[in-house]
């Protein structure tokens, strides 16, 4: 087996701001090379910070206390700003969760596509313009030159949406994380785009972590799983197991509570007291576990 | 329909100045007294203003809104004004909807001495702590503000502020939208609870058809402005007449691994936005 | 993590603090707050607090110098000016004048601006056109000119002062009102007011006007700092009251012949007037950053 592409190992953070509370507890999971990985958790569960710490881009309250991000085998926690901004964009880039407010409103998209590629990839600007259409038509835009020539607010989000997937995989990177990125789309725009990276990751063999809080999301397009919970990962495993026969209570209260157009009553059934109490005493016995064994 | 509750006809709603395109065109709809009809449609849809159109917030250009018998369409402030004791309406952001200057207390008990519910306040509160109670919320909430509530906590507020003054009708705003699938399933139950309790007609908008299904009898599918398909939700779930709603059945991701799913009813999507 | 809740810990969730508590803990609230205050007393009290007749001369005692100086005279803490006035008793009377302009002046000029601002942002359509077009028009006189003008048709004093500020000033508050007025109009909570079936001078006056509040008393004591400084220039040209009552501005225009034999004389008044100026925008600094809640989140 080879080695996986992304591991993080262990990884503990705290937020200063709120007298050192735990909001990132050992997690562990790691991403093979060409796999979709999940990490779905609901609000506050801490899917965002892992995916920043990654990026280098925690915020300053938040604070890493314990782990590693190995990056093929490289602890990125360890690397200089400078290397580290080396591998972003090239080997490490993002897919946003708002593309209203991740694109510069005041430049064509010509010129933010070209960006990266001329910084990462030492094109000229020729040769990025026209790679820069090739990358649109790539993620199924039909018109590039009008899009190219356009501002971010002439575009529809969905369509603002494979521009900045077109960014993302078009440094052709090893690993991309995507930070919610249908959220804010319609349903249907939804389907395609997920579509869309499915496919772009398969020709790509391109590793991609997937950070989302629905579930109905990650099943179709996620090889596997994490699921976190109060910084905890609660269960692991490839999806299908997971979702069809989940072993933790978290996961199945989450299921549970899940509503779907395919049985009326679902998504009536809040999570009862019994398990939230049980969720509870487990990450408490965690944190003192972690408290006697700061090692262990 | 005999025992309609609300009922729209013809509706054409459009902003700005006159000649400016419509946003809804010509919509029908109805509700009948206790049912709980879903209103379900993209951004764009217009579902948001059918439903202001519907509570008489919006003067439509052309149509009518009938409520129980009564045009109401074209009634001025004052005349509406008894009206607006049977309509309420439950938004989706309770931040923004919860006057950050008042009380809880203040912002429940106000409507209720308004409307003669209550002769005094000391018998407004009663009343507001006995539907703070239903909604699962502690009597100490009269005292605090929005901000210091969590989002679940807010979003029942704003339902007891619906219902304190005993409607007929609620509208429901995509009340949900916000919200964690464990809260979101809560204010569901609690709203499907109220509105057989109290027999209330709910309209209730969203753009998750998932969710319009666990509480919802019928459904207006909605695009674009217009209505494009509507009946009782099992049989549009089962069997969808329009492409529109086949594409965006087929377009909700339901948490169960499926391999063919990403790539099945591209078709289908080709034809409805031809 | 609040929605995995059954039970709320509202009851037992602590009271955050009232208003009161809230103001009481900001530092710029209390502090320039203090200082306000104090000169409060001071204009209020100044026949009793001053140490002598802010107008007695005594020519035999002129441009003695502040006490610990050389050839200074006791008693006279500040000093005397050219008429041998006791320039302490005349910076506590001047309190007198410029507070008067501060709350007058801006307490007008917030009234009828802000009214204007709240009935052009609550009603729009063409009561806001017209009060829009009225500001526009009014803004584009240039205001020195103006001043200047009242004071030539309403003869000097505290009532012309005042009336300039107040006919100048009231367009910036109506503007800022309409503005934050037309914000908060939009938000949820006015239409669930509408809903509700609430007249439309309580959804103004009681829904909105209170979420106005803080931007109103920011900008109010704003402008008491400009109103001050406004009357300070105006009796420094003479254009104010009477020669006869001591204000900051006339001293410092005495004060500035003498400044290279009694610097004194204009240091004391600039001293007073820029120490009142710096405490009306630190209170409402802080007013603005404690009475919002929401915006403090």
């Amino acid at each position: 087996m080879s080695e996986p592409r992304l591991s993080i190992e262990a990884l503990s953070a705290i937020s200063l701001r709120d007298g050192n509370r735990p909001v990132l507890r050992r997690v562990s999971l790691a991403v093979d090379v060409g796999e979709v990985h999940g990490i779905v958790g609901e609000s506050g569960a801490g899917k965002s910070t892992i995916a920043k710490a990654i990026l280098g881009i925690i915020p300053s309250q938040v604070k890493l206390v314990g782990g590693r991000i190995a990056f093929e085998g490289r602890d990125l926690l360890s690397l200089s700003r400078n290397e580290l901004r080396a591998l972003l964009g090239r080997d490490i880039a993002l897919v946003p969760q708002d593309p209203s407010t991740a694109l510069n409103p005041s430049r064509r998209i010509e010129a933010q596509l070209t960006d990266g590629l001329r910084l990462k990839r030492g094109l000229s600007a020729k040769a990025a313009r026209e790679r820069a259409g090739a990358l649109l038509e790539e993620v199924q835009i039909r018109d590039p030159e009008r899009v190219l020539a356009s501002y971010p607010h002439q575009l529809s989000g969905g369509m603002r949406q494979r521009v900045l997937i077109a960014a993302a995989f078009g440094l052709e990177p090893k690993l991309v994380i995507a930070d919610e990125p249908t959220t804010a789309l319609d349903v249907t725009v939804q389907k395609q785009i997920l579509r869309l990276i499915r496919a772009l990751q398969e020709r790509h063999g391109t590793s991609v972590l997937f950070v989302s809080h629905d579930l109905g999301v990650v099943a179709k397009i996620c090889d596997r799983l994490s699921v976190l919970y109060m910084g905890r990962v609660m269960e692991q495993g490839a999806t299908e197991a997971v979702l069809s026969a989940p072993r933790h209570a978290y996961t199945r209260a989450l299921l549970a509570a899940n509503p779907r157009y395919d049985r009326p009553d679902a998504g009536l059934e809040p999570t009862p007291p019994e398990v939230i109490a049980a969720l509870r005493t487990e990450i408490a016995a965690f944190d003192a576990r972690v408290r006697e064994t700061p090692d262990g | 329909m005999a025992d309609d509750l609300l009922a729209a006809h013809g509706l054409v709603v459009a902003y700005g100045r006159p000649g400016s395109p419509a946003v809804l065109h010509g919509v029908d709809m109805r509700v009948g007294k206790g049912e709980t009809v879903g209103i379900v449609g993209e951004s764009g849809s217009g579902k948001t203003t059918l439903g202001r159109a519907l509570l008489g917030l919006i003067r439509p250009v052309a149509g009518s809104v009938i409520f129980d018998g009564s045009d109401i369409t074209a009634l001025e402030e004052r005349a509406r004004r008894p009206l607006r004791r049977r309509m309420q309406i439950i938004f989706q952001d309770p931040m923004s909807s919860l006057n950050p200057r008042h009380t809880i207390g203040r912002i429940l008990v106000e409507p209720v001495l308004l409307h003669g519910l209550a002769q005094s306040r000391a018998a407004a509160l009663g009343l507001v702590h006995g539907v703070l109670d239903r909604v699962g919320l502690a009597r100490g909430t009269v005292d605090r503000y929005s901000y210091e509530l969590s989002g679940g906590q807010r979003q029942r507020v704003g339902i007891a502020r619906a219902v304190v003054l005993r409607p007929d009708f609620v509208l429901a705003d995509e009340i949900v939208s916000g919200l964690d699938v464990s809260t979101q399933a809560q204010v569901l139950r609690l709203l499907k609870e109220l509105t057989s309790e109290m027999h209330l007609a709910l309209a209730f908008i969203s753009h998750d058809l998932s969710v319009i299904r666990s509480i919802c009898q019928r459904v207006v599918v909605m695009r674009e402005g217009s209505v494009v398909e509507e009946g009782p939700c099992e049989r549009v779930f089962a069997a969808p007449v329009a492409a529109y709603t086949r594409m965006l059945i087929d377009a909700i991701p339901l948490p169960a691994v499926d391999p063919g799913w990403l790539t099945r009813g591209v078709a289908v999507e080709a034809a409805a936005a031809g | 993590m609040e929605h995995w809740s059954p039970t709320s810990t509202i009851d037992t969730d602590p009271q955050p603090p009232s208003v009161a508590a809230r103001l009481l803990r900001d530092p710029k609230v209390v502090g320039a707050g203090g200082f306000i205050l104090f000169l409060i007393v001071l204009a209020l009290g100044a026949p009793l607090i001053a140490p002598r007749d802010p107008l007695a001369q005594n020519l035999l005692l002129a441009t003695v110098p502040p006490t610990g100086f050389a050839e200074a005279e006791p008693g006279y803490l500040l000093g005397t000016d050219g008429l041998g006035r006791d320039v302490l008793s005349r910076v506590i009377f001047g309190t007198q004048v410029s507070l008067t302009v501060a709350f007058v002046a801006a307490g007008l000029a917030c009234l009828i601006g802000s009214l204007l601002g709240l009935l052009a942002g609550f009603l729009g359509g063409f009561v806001e056109a017209v009060i829009s077009r009225l500001v526009d028009v009014w803004m584009a006189f240039p205001p020195v000119l103006l001043s200047i003008l009242l004071v030539a048709v309403l003869g000097t004093g505290l009532h012309s002062v005042i009336a300039a500020i107040v006919v100048i000033d009231w367009t910036r508050f109506c503007r800022v009102v309409r503005t934050e007025t037309m914000g908060q109009a939009q938000m949820d909570y006015v239409t669930a007011a509408r809903t509700i079936g609430f007249a439309r001078p309580t959804i103004l006056f009681r829904e909105i006007l209170p979420n106005v509040m803080p931007v109103l008393i920011a900008l109010l004591t704003l402008e008491m700092g400009i109103a001050v400084v406004v009357e300070a220039i105006l009796s420094f040209v003479g254009l104010s009251v009477s020669s006869d009552t001591p204000t900051w501005g006339g001293m410092i225009a005495e004060g500035r012949q003498i400044v290279h034999e009694a610097w004194w004389v204009l240091a004391a008044p600039l001293a007073a007037l820029f120490a009142t100026v710096v405490a009306f925008n630190q209170l409402g600094d802080g007013l603005a950053r404690s009475l919002d809640p929401v915006l403090r989140r």
